[in-house]
């Protein structure tokens, strides 16, 4: 059990998925209690949607991979944006991250009483660890177990149906948060440090994500707003393989690329509107299938890393088609069941008999609150992990690597927030009861400024483009009279202006004015509000 | 197809509840009933109160009853559940504290797993042998439709159902035998001792977990292999 002077400095850690999971156990682990706050309980965090798996080198399938050879695939594959101290970090504490949530019970797949580890893309070794094709939720029912234990012990206090409103700052020091109960309508002060783990910024681009409605951004929005810096929020990862659905679009996972899945386009010289009658594809089948991505990257082919992917698939002006219809019936069975489902379920086909029209979809955001290698935020008091944070994945993440950084972050973020917290004296909670009744919560930014990110920011990009953008987002958030729209807007604005000046192509960053990678942009990009303006400048990255 | 959608709304537990039916144009056949509520509510000043987060049949957080079964939002066509005739009746789920319109207060979920103290102390094992069954215990979406169609459930009863049951089973499986006897007792005394057998819960469940499988295993391992012994 832990002293009292630790249950009186509870962190506020702000998202229950796996990043505030992590959080919550290391800081319980060291006896420093939390509170967990979050728009839904952990079971609905985007965390669950995750299929693939993680990313490390525990060298189970006799292929002499090692932490090293992690390292080099994270750093390449991020373009050589991440901070590489912090990758290291990532690298070296990736086994060690797996064999815990192994002692936890966590059921990877495995074989002769090992893990047993799949491809995935950019990395030239098998190092993904997975439970068939639901490898998040399956993690986040084992941490949900490990962090239920702390919770008797009120080391964690669970506040559910509870919306971040805003920091509490003072003399630019983070003091804690301000929430309000979803359900009662109630607001809270809450003193003590605080972890972001709010996820990714999905409400900027409705419809055009593979994560959940809940992630929304608006908790980076606000932190922005309020003075905290952000880092690298042009870089947008594209997935290659999603197919939209309502109000969405579904990711058909990597890993179905890593039992063997092709990517292909129809050589025939056909229009679109032709090439979607069933019968025509029929006849121009198997003789006129250009493997495109096994031509053009005949080390990688289909598991090259996700912007290339993605980049091709854009430039080549053709549907694009995913077919596994090779992968064997024990894969789909021990491995790839739930994705098999989903697509029969989903989109009406089978994989197994079928190919399936995909094209790129938004599936992670490589910038976000700006860190440092232990988790620091600009801000004192503050930190954040997971994808909310610009940490590990530079240009462009490698699959695998999402719940690794999530993880592994949440645990440094926690150490660096417990070690601050110490030096803390304890201030009381505050409540205040509402009565009057208050919309529950809006989940999205207009469709007008919606429409305008679309058309900006979408894999390719360019001057004309990025500059109208800005300048019809910088009207609409001047006539804007609801807060946190305006917070939405002033991160969009943020988004468009980082990816102006960034004059080169780099990881998900295309400019289709400045092809090329320039050194002179081996920099990260940091952005902050002041006075009502967004400064921009290039840092060095460690 | 124009459906009509009549969903029962209260603006909170205190006030009666009244039926409002609107009129929804599908897009596609593909569109669901998180389709006809998104659209819905971008008309409506008073927005309908509802659950939703992955749209994709994996958060279980849009739990409601469509046409007087419980089910997710998300998973519910409307060009099945609207039938001929194109109606649609949505109702919150009824076994929990009913927050607004569509939303509940589903706690108590996680709150039968505290009590259940469903958690390893130090290491739990996960068996090669039996990871069917650990990767079934651990989809559980936490959604409540299994506990909604139960004849043994109510909220604060001693019998928690099969949310928590479910859970439960990964952990019978993996802990220590010292741990596990505890574990054992809790299971008996929220799950095993009554449940009813109906496996109505079986036929609901929006995940489709083997429930049966899970069962036999976790009475196995909580009664027969002990009675057996003896």
């Amino acid at each position: 059990m832990a002293d009292l002077e630790k249950f009186n400095r509870k962190v506020n850690i702000i998202g229950a998925g796996l990043a505030g999971l992590s959080a919550a156990i290391h800081l319980a682990k060291e006896g420093v209690a939390s509170r967990l706050i979050s728009l839904q309980p952990s079971e609905r965090a985007q965390s669950v949607m995750a299929e693939g798996g993680i990313n490390a080198a525990i060298d189970t399938m006799g292929e002499d991979d090692n932490v090293e050879n992690h390292y080099k695939d994270t750093i390449k594959g991020g373009v050589y944006l991440a901070n590489k101290e912090a990758v290291r970090g990532l690298a070296e504490g990736a086994p060690s991250i797996v064999r815990w949530l192994q002692s936890l019970g966590a059921p990877f797949n495995m074989q002769k009483g090992e893990i047993i580890l799949r491809n995935f893309g950019g990395q030239a070794k098998k190092r993904t660890a997975y439970a068939k094709s639901s490898t998040g939720k399956i993690l986040m029912s084992t941490l949900i177990d490990e962090a239920r234990k702390y919770e008797a012990e009120g080391l964690i206090k669970r506040y559910p149906h509870h919306d971040f409103t805003s920091l509490i700052i003072e003399n630019e020091k983070c003091l804690g948060v301000e929430i309000r109960d979803l359900y009662t309508g109630n607001k809270g002060k809450l003193y003590g440090a605080v972890i972001l783990c709010t996820g990714a910024m999905n409400s900027l681009f409705p419809g055009l994500t593979t994560g959940t409605t809940v992630n929304t951004g608006d908790v980076t929005a606000t932190a922005f707003r309020q003075g905290v810096k952000i880092a690298n929020p042009e870089f947008i990862q594209y997935h290659p393989t999603t197919v939209p659905i309502t109000g969405k679009r579904m990711l058909i996972s990597e890993a179905a690329r890593g039992e063997g899945g092709r990517l292909f386009v129809f050589e025939a010289d056909c229009e679109k509107a032709e090439c979607d009658k069933k019968t025509e594809l029929k006849k121009k089948d198997e003789e006129s299938r250009y493997y495109f991505m096994e031509d053009l990257f005949p080390e990688f082919g289909n598991l090259m890393p996700r912007d290339v992917v993605s980049r091709q698939m854009a430039g080549i002006g053709k549907p694009v088609y995913l077919d596994m219809t090779g992968i064997g019936k024990d894969i789909w069975e021990d491995r790839l069941s739930d994705l098999r489902e989903e697509c029969i379920r989903l989109l009406g086909k089978d994989p197994k008999k079928d190919y399936i029209e995909v094209s790129p979809g938004i599936h992670y955001f490589m910038g976000g609150i700006y860190v440092d290698k232990s988790h620091k935020s600009s801000m004192e008091g503050l930190f954040a992990a997971g994808e909310c944070a610009c940490q590990y994945h530079g240009a462009n993440r490698l699959g695998g690597n999402s719940m690794l950084g999530a993880i592994y972050g949440g645990k440094v973020a926690a150490e660096s927030a417990a070690r601050f917290a110490a030096g803390l004296s304890h201030k009381k909670s505050e409540w205040v009861e509402v009565n009057k009744e208050e919309p529950l919560y809006d989940y999205g930014i207009s469709k007008e400024a919606a429409t305008v990110l679309r058309q900006a920011l979408g894999i390719f990009r360019d001057e004309a483009g990025l500059k109208g953008a800005l300048e019809k987002i910088d009207l609409m958030e001047k006539n804007e009279k609801d807060e946190r729209e305006k917070s939405r807007l002033v991160l969009a604005k943020a988004m468009l202006m980082a990816a102006l000046e960034r004059k080169e192509s780099r990881g998900a960053h295309t400019r289709v004015d400045y092809p090329k990678a320039s050194d002179e942009y081996l920099k990260t990009s940091v952005l902050k509000y002041e006075n009502g303006e967004i400064k921009h400048s290039l840092e060095d990255i460690d | 197809m124009i459906y009509k959608i009549s969903i029962e709304r209260r603006k909170n537990r205190d006030e009666k509840p009244y039926v409002e039916t609107y009129e929804y144009e599908a897009r596609t056949d593909a569109d669901t009933v998180v389709s006809a509520l998104s659209a819905i509510n971008e008309g409506l000043e008073d927005k309908i109160a509802w659950d939703c987060s992955c749209l994709q049949k994996k958060c279980g957080a849009c739990a409601m009853i469509i046409n007087g079964k419980p089910g997710l939002a998300c998973d519910a066509k409307l060009a099945k559940v609207g039938g001929k005739t194109g109606t649609i009746s949505l109702c919150p789920l009824r076994k929990f504290p009913l927050v607004k319109d569509l939303l509940v207060d589903r706690s108590i979920l996680f709150n039968n797993l505290l009590t259940i103290r469903n958690w390893a102390e130090e290491e739990a094992f996960a068996s090669e042998k039996k990871n069917d069954v650990l990767y079934e215990a651990s989809r559980c979406l936490q959604c409540g439709c299994c506990l909604e169609v139960c004849p043994n459930f109510y909220a604060g009863g001693t019998f928690f159902g099969m949310a928590s049951a479910v859970p439960v089973s990964r952990l019978l499986e993996e802990l220590p035998k010292d741990e596990q006897k505890r574990l054992r007792l809790d299971y008996s005394k929220h799950f095993y001792n009554g449940c009813g057998k109906s496996l109505a819960c079986r036929d609901i469940c929006p995940a489709q977990i083997d429930i049966e499988k899970l069962l036999v295993n976790s009475n196995a391992i909580t009664l027969w292999k002990h009675l057996f012994k003896k």
